[in-house]
């Protein structure tokens, strides 16, 4: 029997990491994310993998995907500085279909910011942080167990689809202590990069270095061959078909959970350290018998349109509560579009926002 | 040997301009490689943004065109996953002198068993010929129409105080001695690094008096002076020239990833020790 352990979202990370056979990591030290770095330069070299501090976070996120290419499941963690510094590799990962994963543990921004305090503010950054279209996954967990689980999940979309996926969790869901029983990996759904014969029509087979192919990787716009081309015909279906990874898999993709909604007049939607004091409001205000009910996304890119669609038209409103100033409320507003009211709730004072807080707030909409 | 038969054919004739030095630098690096008798399909040459990164496209091998300046940070990955591979990196001046400074400092600080080498032509040709930290003092580009007032770096000097383990220098005009110093660098192992004066007559040349890239050449035989030569020079005479051939190599610094693997095999064989020590109590 797996025994209860008491850890922090950090070390679930990690502990998810090794689980879904991470042999790579580098990176680089930032509060509050140093954990994940510490705890795999103990690791990692015990288990045959290979860790190293690089020296800064744009050189993290190159050796991530130099080992990636190199056939090794690699991974970097940082928070929202060093995700800023990375974002063009980021890029450079989604246009040469890469896989890796990204932790981002959010802190106050921008800039410096408030270094040891927790935030939602890099919601849009995980979206739209490297230039150009690109696919992208980001997916934020509420509690350590979820950590670990969708720690998981991100090495397998990472690997089926090609794509650099964005582990958004903040600084409370990574340095808050859970008792914790850990699933068994076995069990949980892992996949494999495509490989020849297999690979879905969409997503290319994935060769690594030293196979004796000698393949040709870019970041510029290249045709099937991998070579550099100027040829526009090959740019817009390169283009479309890396976004169309994500895109045509937003269902599957989609991660939420629900509660209270058969019924609910009022319903809040949650992502992240925040979805847990909200979960707590909705069940004072339905103590007091308001009919609130709640959704929690756990996948954020690629957004939920059609959950939102669904309830939009049941709801007279929706309560969006973040730390940050409505980065995923303009999402919200844009899929409900215009058929329920839209609440914002935001808190970006590095305070948490508390169940009595939003209570009033719940019961006023 | 036809330096074709390493050579992507098909995507010839390359996108360099009539004159440039990298063709010849670039030909150089492949007949290094077979002297050196590189097995190519267990090499990667990795590359970032530049004129002479584009050397990746042309070349029958693993390779891997970056981003601007993080060649040597990619390479890392690659060397650290697969120590068993020969990793070679191709950067421009402005990649790995002023971009990718940091990466460069840091590989030759770990003595990874990287062979960079370095296509300096002391401008930024792709973008039309602005400053480099490699552009010579004095002289005029697009950003420093006027004459150049910084100082330039000696990025042999530099790589070497980072903790680099063979460096030379050559030039585009001193082929054979190139081959030769490219071939000795792809034998070393550490952290190795070649710098390779190359011509850009289109856009240093033009705005320098030497549009022809003959005069860029003798230029490059003029300002440079061989190593065992410079021994005897004063540093009067010497003031003004680089100095070309094998500068520095070191033989007793341990490669880094070969350091990482001994590391390995001690946490592994500590761990392989405690369970047999439990294995042995429990059978008491």
């Amino acid at each position: 029997m797996p025994q209860p352990r008491l850890m922090q979202g950090n070390e679930a990370c990690v502990e998810a990491a090794l689980d879904a056979g991470l042999r790579f990591y580098a990176g680089y030290p930032i509060t509050p994310s140093t954990e994940i770095a510490e705890m795999l330069a103990e690791r990692l070299p015990r288990a045959g993998g290979v860790f190293i501090q690089m020296e800064d976070e744009i050189a993290s996120m190159a050796a991530v995907i130099g080992a990636s290419l190199a056939g090794m499941r690699a991974m970097t963690a940082t928070s929202g500085p060093g995700f800023s510094l990375k974002q063009e590799n980021i890029g450079y990962a989604a246009i040469t279909e890469v896989p890796c994963v990204v932790v981002n543990v959010q802190r106050v921004g921008p800039s410096t910011g408030l270094p040891t305090s927790p935030a939602q503010g890099d919601v849009m950054q995980a979206r739209w942080g490297t230039h150009g279209d690109h696919p992208i996954v980001a997916l934020s967990p509420s509690s350590v167990l979820e950590t670990y689980v969708l720690t998981m999940k991100a090495f397998s979309i990472s690997d089926a689809l090609r794509i650099p996926v964005i582990l958004l969790t903040d600084e409370v869901t990574g340095h808050m202590r859970e008792r914790v029983v850990l699933p068994d990996p076995a069990i949980l759904p892992r996949a494999e990069r495509p490989v020849e014969g297999s690979a879905p029509g969409d997503v290319p087979p994935m060769h690594h270095f030293g196979e004796g192919r000698r393949m040709f990787v870019t970041g510029l716009y290249h045709d099937e061959t991998g070579f550099w081309t100027e040829s526009s015909a090959a740019a817009d279906r390169m283009i479309r078909r890396l976004v169309a990874k994500v895109e045509r898999r937003r269902n599957e993709l989609t991660m939420v959970d629900r509660w209270y909604l058969d019924d609910a007049r009022v319903a809040v939607v949650a992502y992240g350290c925040v979805a847990r004091s909200a979960l707590r409001a909705v069940r004072l205000a339905r103590a007091r018998g308001h009919r609130v009910g709640m959704l929690r996304l756990s996948c954020l890119w690629p957004f939920p349109d059609h959950e939102i669609d669904a309830i939009a038209g049941t709801v007279d409103a929706l309560v969006v509560p973040e730390m940050n100033l409505g980065q995923i409320a303009g999402e919200v507003e844009r899929a409900a579009a215009g058929r329920c009211r839209v609440v914002r709730y935001n808190r970006v004072d590095s305070e948490l926002i508390r169940p009595e807080e939003l209570l009033p707030v719940l019961e006023d909409a | 040997m036809q330096a074709t038969e390493w050579l992507r054919a098909d995507h010839l004739p390359h996108i360099w301009c009539t004159g440039c030095g990298h063709g010849t630098v670039l030909g150089a690096v492949v007949r290094a490689m077979e002297k050196a008798g590189i097995d190519r399909d267990r090499t990667v040459v990795v590359s970032g943004i530049g004129c002479s990164s584009r050397a990746v496209g042309y070349l029958d091998m693993d390779t891997l065109h970056t981003t601007h300046g993080r060649a040597l940070a990619f390479a890392t990955g690659i060397k650290l996953a697969r120590p068993d591979l020969k990793v070679i990196v191709l950067a421009g001046d402005g990649d790995l002198a002023a971009i990718g400074g940091n990466h460069l400092i840091h590989a030759a600080r770990r003595n990874l068993g990287i062979t960079t080498i370095c296509f300096n032509n002391g401008i930024y040709g792709m973008t039309s010929g602005q400053l480099s930290p490699l552009t010579p003092g004095g002289y005029r580009t697009t950003t420093s129409p006027h004459g150049h007032l910084e100082r330039d770096f000696d990025l042999c000097k530099l790589v070497q105080a980072a903790g680099a383990t063979y460096v030379a220098r050559s030039t585009a005009y001193h082929v054979q001695q190139t081959i030769l110093l490219i071939a000795r660098a792809l034998a070393h192992d550490g952290f190795s690094f070649i710098e390779v004066f190359s011509q850009c007559p289109t856009y240093f040349g033009r705005r320098n008096q030497m549009a022809d890239p003959v005069a860029m050449l003798e230029w490059l035989r003029d300002s440079t002076v061989p190593s065992g030569q410079a021994a005897r020079m004063t540093p009067e005479e010497l003031r003004g020239r680089w100095i070309i051939g094998e500068l520095y190599h070191a033989k007793d610094v341990p490669e880094y990833t070969r350091a990482y693997r001994g590391l390995v095999e001690r946490l592994t064989r500590a761990e392989d020790d405690q369970l047999a020590a439990a294995e042995a109590a429990r059978a008491d």
